[in-house]
């Protein structure tokens, strides 16, 4: 228990604050996961081949290779990319992203991919019928989709959202190899440093387990929320 | 785009791949077995036996696999009655520390899914081998086992592609795999495009061949 005191003597703060950050990781991964399923939904669901071509491409491709692979992609090749798109722009000086931004780019690219099969699935089984009812109401177009669709989508979506948020919140400790300082990396500093590896990495896999227990917890409450009325 | 790199990595990565797949089957035996093991003792009526099943699908469904890893590579040598132990030979070795890791996990995974399996069957499949006379244990292997392994088929292939994707951990281990050895070239060369699509390609490719063996086998014990 000495291991785990706050303060100079132990790792305890250290520990929360790297679980902090392993929470601030996943729901930015989370958040912009939801900004390429939000592009890439219409796409797949569209009846353009090719649109729908590059968005098979890009869950098929991210669900077709590792984690670690497209971590390792955008560790080395992220800072290069923006040069070269600095340099475009006249700037040609270099560049580091922290590994903040690069690490909740990475997951975020991989959790877009589940959350957009999740948000095809469940605008897929919505009833045809209400798409043609707000036609025949005559809603404009994003009123039909943030008044009608959105929220029925979230309500069929939660469940497997909660699937997509697990495995980002896992995905994450795999940014430790980057050396953003959260829950594994965090937990490997303190086992080198101490000689108890054991005790530092079970210690980790509890904070995980506790992490995705409470967060099971919360979105069995947004469940219950948005099943209101069924 | 550095062809010339792509072209001289290609073999290299190619080698590596048999690493990958070696891990990949080994670990996927070993948590069938381990995965039938424990959905069998989900379905046990006994509750100690039943909840200890549950606490382990739960601990390894909950934890990232890097931790599982660690744990067993960096963690289990630190106890002393372990490292006297005949279990020391495998758990020196990187390529044993991986694989046990891998298939408890997969195995955690594979027991949910057959476990579901199980439960979905009907009764009247049971009902209808009871009711001709069969042992009950002759039903569990002969009616049960079979439905349940079509049932899980899409479910499982899954996990397999899941799975495969979980090998490339083992480059944290000091194993070098397609991944271990794409990030060392990426790493010696600092061209990290070339080497992702090389080693991604390679990756996809094995998907695909999975992807198109198990709907080939979900078709042929289709009912």
């Amino acid at each position: 228990m000495e291991l785990l005191a706050f303060g100079k003597t132990g790792w305890g703060d250290e520990l929360f604050i790297a679980t902090l950050m392993t929470i601030a990781v996943s729901i930015t991964a989370l958040l912009i996961g939801f900004i390429f399923a939000l592009i890439f939904t219409p796409l797949k669901l569209s009846k353009n081949k090719f649109l729908n071509l590059i968005a098979n491409c890009y869950t098929t491709v991210i669900r077709g290779v590792p984690e670690l692979l497209v971590i390792y992609l955008f560790f080395f090749g992220g800072s290069g990319a923006v040069m070269f798109v600095a340099s475009i722009f006249g700037y040609n000086d270099y560049i580091e992203i922290n590994a903040f931004i690069t690490g909740s780019f990475a997951i975020g690219i991989i959790s877009g991919a589940y959350s957009t099969e999740v948000f095809r699935g469940a605008i897929q089984s919505i009833d045809k019928g209400q798409f043609e009812a707000s036609k025949v109401l005559g809603l404009k177009k994003p009123i039909h989709f943030i008044k009608v669709i959105m929220p029925q989508m979230l309500r069929l979506a939660i469940p497997n959202l909660s699937n997509v948020w697990q495995i980002t919140l896992k995905d994450t400790s795999l940014i430790s190899v980057t050396g953003l300082v959260e829950i594994m990396r965090q937990s490997y500093i303190a086992a080198g440093s101490t000689r108890d590896p054991l005790f530092f990495y079970s210690f980790a896999a509890i904070l995980y387990l506790l992490l995705t227990f409470l967060s099971m917890k919360l979105i069995n409450q947004l469940e219950i929320k948005y099943s209101k009325g069924y | 785009m550095d062809l010339d790199l792509m072209i001289t990595s290609f073999p290299k990565l190619l080698n590596a791949t048999l690493i990958t797949l070696k891990l990949l089957s080994v670990s996927l035996v070993l948590g069938l077995f381990l995965g039938l093991f424990f959905a069998i003792l989900r379905l046990n009526k006994n509750p100690f036996i039943n909840k200890f099943a549950y606490g382990y699908s739960y601990i390894f469904r909950g934890t990232p696999l890097l931790v599982q890893i660690f744990i067993i590579y960096f963690g289990l040598g630190q106890i002393e009655s372990l490292r006297s132990s005949f279990l020391w030979v495998a758990l020196k070795e990187p390529y044993w520390c991986a694989i046990i890791a891998f298939a408890l996990n997969t195995g955690a995974y594979t027991s949910e899914i057959l476990r579901s399996a199980f439960q979905t069957i009907k009764p009247g499949f049971i009902e209808a081998g009871k009711s001709l006379g069969i042992q009950s244990k002759i039903i569990f292997y002969k009616i049960q086992v079979p439905i349940a392994i079509r049932q899980s088929l899409p479910a499982y292939g899954n996990e397999i592609i899941l799975m495969l994707k979980g090998t490339s951990l083992a480059s944290t281990v000091t194993l070098m795999d397609l991944t271990g050895v794409a990030k060392y070239i990426i790493s010696t060369t600092f061209k990290p495009v070339e080497v992702f699509i090389v080693a991604g390609g390679i990756y996809l490719f094995i998907t695909f061949i999975i992807h198109n063996i198990i709907k080939y086998l979900e078709r042929k014990y289709s009912y």
